[in-house]
């Protein structure tokens, strides 16, 4: 019960500073609104006792990419809007058509549903370090090399393009 | 869990809280009267016996200081970055075993407050979200060097995080665990079951990327005194100022007690065995854990008035060519090692 | 001539830097244990040296009657002008004729110089050791006959601050 009333709680607050996000013009309050999103996502993920990844979520997340994303904004000094570039009309129609289906989407999945959102529905292995470890290591082995490799070639590139001259 | 484990588990926060609060200040004094002992000086010693209360004396003055908040600040975040760093530097304690277990009328009482499968993580997560603090106060101070001091910090502190995190996976690949419990009963025993004497290296690595992580001198290029004045606490004044500092050792002081949690067994007394000796043990192992932290703070003292600061490209130099590259050659060379005895 | 110029290559020991760290760990370690220098002001002073020019004192002849002879070869020889003499007739029947009816020095424009005591040709204004005369208001650092005789009777015997750690 007092799990259900604080998951409720925070899926709130998650999808409150995750619209913040969005909906803010100022640069700097939107990283640190995506920051409280990212710290909500991971109570999630502990009431559903992944606790591992409710850890990665905050190291990986919170800790590393956002830290970097705000250094840049403030590197740039991104003020208020000027960089914002001017909201088409076909944008926006595109966005609310994605925004209605998406909506439907998850109403219809909330009404066939019947469990409750937050239960961990007998998968609490999910969130085991050890099995988490194993998946990636022998069911999961290739994607996770393939994905290194991605990333290992974004890396390259960005260093090519932001340096000329190796 | 009934209520008497619930109010044990309540009895532990605040004694592990108010023990982080009584530290810190006994580090504000240490702090003071090492620097003065090592520069041939005697520092306070007019507050209370040999200065001892001199650091109540210090809050006493931070408290009656003129709260001022610059005009050009932006408000919300100003206000709210000392408590961002204040939280996280607080929380971290709460996985730290500072102890074997007590028994008290016929109930085993861990000294650790929180006995989480993923201690380790735990403490690397909050330590990471301690830079938003530091970044904001920076950035939200509408001033230069405040700026500068939040960007380099918040630069140093994602490099050198991953030669510590890389440094601790070589502890967590020999004891198979996360959990900080776990890695202390692995080097019980001798002398030289602590990883110190097993993974040398990677605690050389673990300890320099501390010292940058916790901002303290050689590594205290976000404060840097003679450059940007006071860094990112430049325009903060009263007690949002002593929250900083308070910050500061409070980091010092958890991550001294990790190092020892990681390195040098935690509370373990070699040759001893803790667990025969029923309470006694448990109070000598605390004991032992407390002497052996203190040593790491007076290193962190010590360390402070001995070396000169980095410089910038130094710092980053010594981050990502030679921290990172050992940290994972230190890796390889564990796992190898590990496969061909397993 | 030209001169070669050998420059120490460091070896993999030196660029290891951990003994060198070592090292200046150890010095600052030998350092805490070293004698302090701090002297605890206001509880124990430090006794200035032979030759400091302190606080002035006008000097007094074994019978008490005052050495100055209101010359002002020392208001002449101040830089900063803080010395005022008012000369009169000397009250005493034997000796010189003249005597300062006032002497008044303003500290605040005093430069400590020691030209007055240099210029004096009766040896009677002088530099004393005292150094901690501070005071809160402006009238307090003017100092006028009286008070700098009566200094002279303070410091006449002995160094003023090996006195006071006697008590």
């Amino acid at each position: 019960m007092t799990l259900s009333l604080l998951f409720y709680i925070i899926s709130t607050l998650t999808i409150g500073s995750a619209l913040l996000v969005v909906l803010n013009r100022n640069a700097v309050y939107s990283a640190v609104l995506l920051v409280f999103t990212f710290f909500n996502l991971s109570i999630l993920y502990l009431l559903l006792e992944a606790y591992f990844l409710a850890v990665l979520e905050i190291i990986i997340y919170a800790g590393a990419i956002m830290v970097l994303f705000l250094f840049v904004i403030m590197l740039f000094n991104v003020g208020k809007e000027q960089v914002l570039p001017k909201i088409m009309s076909f944008q926006r129609a595109v966005s609310l058509f994605l925004l209605v289906i998406f909506f439907t989407g998850v109403s219809l999945f909330t009404i066939q549903g019947v469990q409750d959102l937050h239960q961990p529905a007998g998968s609490a292995s999910i969130g085991n370090v050890t099995a988490i470890g194993e998946a990636l290591f022998s069911k999961y082995l290739f994607p996770f090399e393939i994905a290194s490799i991605l990333l290992l070639v974004a890396l390259i590139g960005t260093v090519y393009l932001a340096k000329r001259k190796i | 869990m009934d209520l008497i484990d619930f109010i044990i588990i309540c009895i532990k926060v605040v004694l592990v809280f108010a023990a982080t609060m009584l530290a810190v200040m006994g580090m504000i004094y240490a702090e003071r009267r090492i620097s003065a002992f090592i520069q041939n000086r005697l520092g306070p010693n007019r507050v209370g016996p040999k200065g001892l209360f001199q650091p109540l004396a210090d809050g006493l003055k931070f408290l009656m200081k003129e709260d001022i908040i610059p005009t050009a600040v932006n408000k919300p975040l100003y206000l709210l970055a000392p408590a961002m760093l204040l939280i996280p530097a607080l929380m971290t304690f709460a996985v730290i075993p500072f102890g074997s277990s007590l028994t008290l009328f016929g109930r085993q009482i861990s000294l650790q407050v929180a006995n989480i499968n993923i201690g380790v993580l735990y403490i690397l997560a909050l330590t990471s979200v301690g830079v938003y603090g530091i970044v904001l106060a920076g950035w939200s101070s509408n001033s230069k060097y405040p700026l500068l001091g939040g960007l380099r910090s918040s630069a140093q502190l994602i490099s050198y995080e991953l030669s510590m995190g890389l440094a601790i996976v070589a502890i967590v690949l020999m004891t198979g665990s996360l959990r900080l419990n776990d890695i202390v009963s692995s080097q019980q025993g001798h002398l030289f079951s602590w990883y110190v004497f097993k993974q040398p290296l990677a605690f050389l690595i673990f300890l320099i990327a501390v010292y940058a992580e916790t901002n303290r001198l050689p590594f205290d290029l976000a404060e840097a005194e003679q450059e940007l004045v006071g860094g990112y606490h430049t325009e903060y004044s009263s007690m949002k100022f002593a929250m900083f500092f308070m910050a500061e050792y409070a980091n010092m002081i958890t991550a001294a007690a990790f190092t020892v949690t990681l390195f040098f067994g935690g509370w373990d007394i070699p040759f001893v065995d803790e667990a025969a000796m029923g309470n006694w043990g448990a109070l000598l192992s605390g004991i032992a854990f407390i002497l052996k932290t203190a040593f790491f703070l007076f290193l962190y003292i010590w360390v402070r008035w001995t070396f000169p600061r980095f410089r910038y490209d130094q710092l980053m130099n010594l981050g990502w060519k030679v921290m990172l590259p050992l940290a994972l050659l230190n890796i390889f060379i564990t796992g190898g090692i590990l496969t061909i005895i397993s | 001539m030209a001169t070669v110029v050998t420059s120490y290559e460091p070896t993999f020991w030196d660029k290891l830097y951990i003994p060198a760290l070592f090292q200046g760990l150890m010095l600052t370690l030998k350092h805490m244990f070293k004698k302090k220098v701090t002297i605890q002001y206001p509880d124990e002073k430090h006794v200035p040296p032979e030759g400091y020019r302190g606080l002035h004192r006008l000097n007094k002849y074994p019978d008490g009657r005052i050495r100055c002879v209101a010359c002002e070869m020392c208001a002449a020889a101040c830089p900063a002008h803080c010395i005022h003499i008012v000369p009169g007739p000397s009250p005493w029947e034997e000796g010189k004729e003249r005597y300062p009816v006032r002497f008044d020095i303003d500290l605040l424009r005093c430069i400590f110089c020691g030209f007055c005591e240099m210029a004096c040709p009766e040896k009677a204004i002088e530099l004393t050791e005292i150094y901690d005369f501070a005071d809160y208001s402006r009238e307090g650092l003017w100092i006028d006959k009286a008070g700098l005789l009566e200094i002279y009777e303070l410091t006449k015997d002995k160094n003023f601050y090996d006195n006071s750690n006697e008590e």
